[in-house]
């Protein structure tokens, strides 16, 4: 493993289309469900739980075997009813791959996979392990939304990265879980979701006037 | 690192070298890609107005679409639409996630599949123009996803524009100081802003434009022609 490699495969500024996506934040504050620091740490400790868990079940299950890319894109669309969350983490895969074409040989998995089986076969193409993979899936989870939380609600982005840091054993612990499990039957893998993001993110996609894209 | 450069052993996991001289991309359909043309400039200084004039300028001798990155994601398209100059299959809208900024120069990815899933689309084009969202005097596209950029400024803002510089005056491949019509109005010397202008961009071109006046923006809309007349 290189440790080096995987800092850039979770870099926040790697130009695999993220800064554009609040991972279905932009919606809850709208709706005023999260306003502060508080209701930030609430969104984030739900969103690993349940996306978090399932990306990073996908990306370990992907970076275990690259070969498994479609049927596990089709699990995830299994798992995820939300048309707009659909397009959402496709787009997010099709840029992700973009990326790490251009740094490392990823054997062709689609051309718009979902973002969890890009990342996967991205870390597999970088040489890094399953659990590697969860971990940036895990991690992803979390700072894409806390970035957009900084920007839509201008909170303080100590207090958000003090947040982030308490929130980087539950990381490391979802990610162990995805990993220990990334050779299971594709329908056996992780299905937690959260109704609430779904139905928030198909309002979402109507809006006159947004600032991310998911 | 070249195959021939060192010795691929048996213990050794599988791998190949790509060549750094070659293109990692799959080649966008339909052979050579269009020219792309980045359209920056802070908010409300005539951006949407110059693709407007542009389409109608040249959307009868060109094959061309537009790629928008405002935060009302109907907004642009519909004001070309309103105003009968492209037809909505030609237009895409990328969502910036409050960072106009990042979708055009440090993370150009949205931006390129819109060009990408157009060309796809339509067939093959000969010029996709890409307005940025409105920003500051900073803004500059990344080379990764345009070819030639604009910048636009307009007159409204007083003078000073051109003499305080930053990277989208002074190296945009033209300045296009619009809203002439309005210099008198707000007491604003087109002599002393062409003058900055010149000294901060040398040899770059900047012209003078009233999109109000002028419905086809002719000078920018002939400075295209020569740039896709010399790509063929
Ligand atoms: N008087 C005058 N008004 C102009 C001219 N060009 C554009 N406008 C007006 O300026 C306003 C802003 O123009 P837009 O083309 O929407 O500006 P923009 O740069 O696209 O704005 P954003 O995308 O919001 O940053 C509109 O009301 C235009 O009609 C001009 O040459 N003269
Ligand atoms: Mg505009």
């Amino acid at each position: 493993m290189s440790l080096a490699t995987l800092l850039l495969l979770a870099d926040g500024r790697l130009p695999s289309g993220g800064h554009a996506h609040s991972g279905g934040l932009e919606p809850q504050i709208a709706a005023g469900r999260v306003r502060d620091v508080d209701g930030l740490d609430g969104f984030l400790r739900g969103r690993l739980a349940t996306g978090g868990l399932v990306s990073a079940a996908f990306a370990a299950a992907a970076c275990a075997d690259t070969g498994r890319a479609a049927e596990l894109d089709v699990g995830l669309d299994a798992r995820t009813p939300s048309p707009a969350l659909r397009r959402a983490s496709r787009a997010q895969g099709r840029a992700l791959l973009r990326a790490g074409r251009a740094m490392w040989p990823v054997p062709a998995i689609g051309r718009e996979p979902h973002q969890p089986v890009a990342l996967g076969a991205l870390a597999a193409a970088a040489g890094l392990t399953p659990v590697e993979a969860a971990v940036a899936a895990a991690h992803g989870t979390t700072t894409g939304s806390a970035s957009a939380a900084v920007r839509l609600l201008g909170l303080d982005p100590y207090a958000v990265h003090a947040l982030l840091a308490r929130l980087a054993p539950e990381c490391d612990r979802i990610a162990a879980v995805a990993a220990a499990r990334s050779g299971d039957p594709v329908d056996e893998l992780p299905a937690a979701g959260a109704p609430l993001l779904d139905i928030g993110a198909e309002h979402h996609a109507t809006w006159e006037v947004r600032l991310f894209a998911s | 690192m070249h195959p021939e450069l060192h010795e691929h052993g048996p213990d050794e996991v599988p791998h190949t070298h790509p060549d750094p001289g070659v293109d990692p991309h799959t080649p966008l359909a339909g052979g050579p890609r269009a020219l792309r043309i980045g359209i920056g400039g802070p908010v409300g200084s005539g951006k949407t107005a110059l693709v407007a004039a542009l389409c109608r300028a040249l959307g009868e001798e060109i094959r061309l679409a537009v790629v928008t990155n405002d935060i009302y994601t109907t907004e642009d398209a519909d004001f070309l639409l309103r105003n009968g100059v492209l037809p909505a299959e030609r237009i895409r809208a990328v969502e910036t996630g409050c960072c106009p900024h990042t979708a055009i120069r440090d993370d150009i990815s949205a931006n390129l599949d819109a060009v990408e899933d157009l060309e796809e689309k339509l067939g093959p084009l000969d010029l996709v123009l890409v307005e940025s969202g409105g920003d500051n005097l900073t803004a500059t596209f990344s080379k990764g996803l345009i070819d030639q950029q604009i910048f636009v400024v307009d007159v409204s803002g007083g003078d000073k524009v051109p003499r305080k510089g930053g990277p989208g005056v002074t190296t945009a491949d033209l300045l296009v100081i619009n809203k002439t019509d309005l210099a008198p109005m707000v007491g604003a010397d087109l002599s002393v802003m062409d003058r900055d202008a010149k000294a901060r961009r040398h040899e770059l071109p900047t012209v003078f434009l009233s999109l109000a006046e002028d419905k086809q923006a002719t000078p920018v809309a002939d400075w295209i022609r020569g740039l896709v007349a010399a790509r063929v």
